[in-house]
């Protein structure tokens, strides 16, 4: 996964509300058995017209975006469906960081599992940080040691979960962390089972009895 | 005495291995015991790649059932449907993950292949006070039976294969409240819908949402289903009822239900899945049943929906908030305001999703369609819920209904809902839809969603255009 310690780059505003996953990553793009050639995908049907043709109009299309790192979002980015392929194709694409309000539940789980940053932001904040790109675009950095955000007219500082933080920052093996504690796994478990026998079948075509 | 407790946290309480943190409540970190999962084709293959990779194996295979629902063809001849190279490899690999990791797949010749969400519930497997956690936003589906349901991406997949466990989030709670009663020609569909509408696209953001009241106890098992699987659609994370009488006689008629038995023991614990008379909730709402009309949507997210007696809205009429939003879904959608939404003519019409494709669904819309034909120029399609639905219907003649009106009787899978597979909509073409979601691009590159029951689906179909179910008088 990605770490996420401290970064520049330049950020597109996205204000539309309720941007959901099936608009980030289409389900063309949803054929694959590995994580690879989702960059293309992202946003797909708005970076692209039906000729495959760049839509000029849309914001990541503008030569100033070419390297675009965050998105500044509206409310409920991410919601809808589970595909964790938004999330990998945000990172193949380049993006690094997503600053909004609220985000979708699973979405953001994604994310974190992944290194992307998302930060959530209280509105009135979030509302004096977009006053400060000029045309929804301009260069932002964001340190998350430090929990700053800065652009050339605005600076802050940011709340966010500790455990997270850590995470991003030192890109953790997830699986590997919750396997240390296998033995209280296992022990729960038997118990668990134990006392809800009915729990137990469910496998082949017998009930369980 | 311990404090009263809601219903989401007993279910949380009792599946809690440890936690990470000092404090319990919203917010808590903890590892969460998971008691089974369905896999589908298209967001599990990452993560049987990823316990290759690290050599890692299921900690509970027989806690998992993969299921193929999500790219396949709902062709009637099974044989001629069509597969692209990347849904032939997808449902490749999920059977051959199954048989190298010792997990039960249903591949699409299998007689009890269908929607993970409609399969899971009639074999018997979503039991009350479970967790259920699957990779696939819908998973919500399993709070009709009290059980903690919710969608996750393939990397937590890959965690609960390898652990049974979820590093997790305790949610805040929401309580929805529902008095009185569905008029007649409302559903559970026209419910949630209302509750979406209410409460907007994130208004249970961060929450596990408790349905209750008169309303909700009426419904049957199947209609409680809708209403949680739509509530993601509102933001929850987690929908719950609690498990009633009905719930426990749903199992019980289940292939693989526990024995008579055991269904005796469950009960005596079952009983004690309910909020307690005090617990707090962070949210509460109230609504009526009785006041709730047919609903459809207008626009391209699910809370932008009205009776079907209204008229599209006009932005400007609209909080300033929500303008510009409306601007675009309408432009989007190719609506004029104030345009009578019964005058809105549809291209196409389909019954089907995880959603609203279970046998009293079909049976709706079937009541709809006795003795009509769907009107001149109208696509209309139903793919059941799942091939045991699909037969299901076969043996009360449902299917004779469908096609003596004019609807293709397809196969099982998740179809024109989000179409991964060949069903779906030309750009600008106007669908009739029983499923959960009118994104932008959903059923197709420009095609254009109206959410709403499947009994609505058949009157729109029938009329050529969206149409007030109430007026068509059921054939007797």
């Amino acid at each position: 996964m990605e770490h996420f310690v401290r970064l520049s780059g330049p950020v597109a505003a996205m204000p539309a509300a309720n941007i959901d996953t099936d608009v980030i990553m289409p389900k063309t793009f949803l054929k694959g058995i590995d994580r690879l050639g989702l960059a293309v995908g992202l946003f797909h049907d708005l970076r692209f017209d039906e000729n495959g043709a760049l839509r000029p109009e849309f914001i990541l299309n503008r030569r100033d975006m070419a390297e675009t790192r965050f998105l500044l979002v509206g409310p409920n980015f991410g919601c809808g469906s589970s595909r964790e392929h938004a999330v990998w194709g945000m990172l193949q694409y380049g993006i690094r960081g997503i600053i909004g309000s609220s985000f979708g539940a699973i979405f953001a789980d994604n994310a974190a599992n992944n290194g992307l940053l998302l930060l959530s932001l209280p509105p009135a904040q979030l509302a004096e940080l977009a006053a400060c790109l000029d045309d929804g675009a301009g260069q932002i950095t964001v340190d998350l040691e430090a929990q700053r955000i800065e652009t050339g007219a605005y600076a802050g500082s940011f709340d966010i979960d500790q455990a997270l933080r850590r995470a991003l920052m030192l890109g953790l093996d997830r699986i590997g962390e919750t396997l240390t504690y296998t033995d209280r796994i296992r022990a729960f478990e038997k118990a668990y089972l134990a006392g809800k026998p009915w729990l137990m079948g469910g496998h082949g075509d017998e009930r369980v009895s | 005495m311990s404090a009263p407790k809601t219903l989401y946290d007993k279910i949380v309480d009792e599946h809690r291995i440890l936690s990470f943190d000092e404090a319990g409540g919203a917010g808590e970190r903890l590892l969460l015991y998971i008691d089974r999962t369905v896999l589908n084709e298209y967001t599990s293959p990452q993560a049987f790649s990823g316990l290759r990779d690290a050599g890692r194996k299921p900690w509970r295979p027989e806690a998992s059932l993969g299921v193929v629902d999500h790219v396949n063809s709902t062709n009637p001849d099974r044989e001629a449907g069509h597969l692209d190279d990347g849904a032939r490899r997808q449902i490749a690999y999920l059977s051959e993950n199954g048989r190298d990791f010792g997990i039960e797949i249903f591949d699409l010749f299998d007689s009890r292949q269908g929607i993970e969400h409609v399969v899971m519930p009639e074999l018997g497997l979503v039991l009350p006070g479970m967790v259920i956690a699957a990779g696939d936003s819908h998973s919500t589906t399993y709070g009709a039976f009290g059980v903690v349901g919710f969608g996750i991406g393939t990397s937590d997949i890959e965690h609960l294969l390898a652990t049974q466990t979820l590093v997790y989030r305790r949610l805040k709670t929401m309580r929805v409240t529902v008095d009185g009663r569905l008029a007649p020609g409302v559903t559970a569909k026209d419910l949630i819908m209302e509750v979406i509408r209410r409460i907007g696209a994130d208004g249970a953001s961060g929450h596990a949402v408790e349905f209750a009241g008169e309303a909700i106890d009426a419904l049957g098992v199947e209609a409680r289903m809708t209403i949680c699987n739509m509530a993601v659609e509102c933001g929850a994370r987690v929908a719950l009822m609690a498990p009633d009488d009905k719930v426990v006689d749903y199992i019980d008629g289940c292939p693989r239900a526990p024995s008579a038995d055991l269904l005796e023991r469950a009960q005596i614990e079952w009983r004690t899945l309910r909020s307690d008379p005090d617990a707090r909730f962070d949210k509460d709402v109230w609504l009526s049943a009785d006041d709730i009309p047919p609903m459809v949507s207008w626009g391209t997210s699910p809370d932008q929906s009205l009776a079907i007696t209204d008229v599209v809205p006009d932005p400007e009429a609209l909080p300033p908030a929500r303008r510009a939003d409306a601007v675009r879904a309408l432009a989007y959608m190719g609506l004029a305001p104030n345009t009578p939404l019964q005058e809105i003519t549809i291209d196409r019409a389909f019954i089907g999703s995880c959603t609203n494709a279970r046998l009293s669904d079909i049976r709706d819309a079937a009541s709809i369609l006795k003795g009509r034909k769907v009107a001149p120029g109208v696509r209309a399609m139903i793919s059941p819920g799942s091939s045991g639905v699909r037969s299901a219907a076969e043996a009360e003649g449902l299917d004779r209904i469908f096609i003596e009106a004019g609807f293709e009787w397809r196969r099982s899978g998740c179809s024109l809902c989000l179409a991964m597979n060949d069903d779906s909509l030309a750009p600008g073409e106007r669908c009739a839809s029983s499923t959960n979601r009118n994104f932008e691009g959903r059923q197709g590159v420009g095609g254009r969603t109206h959410l709403m029951s499947p009994a609505m689906v058949a009157a729109a179909a029938v009329s050529g255009r969206l149409a007030d179910v109430r007026t068509l008088a059921v054939a007797s």
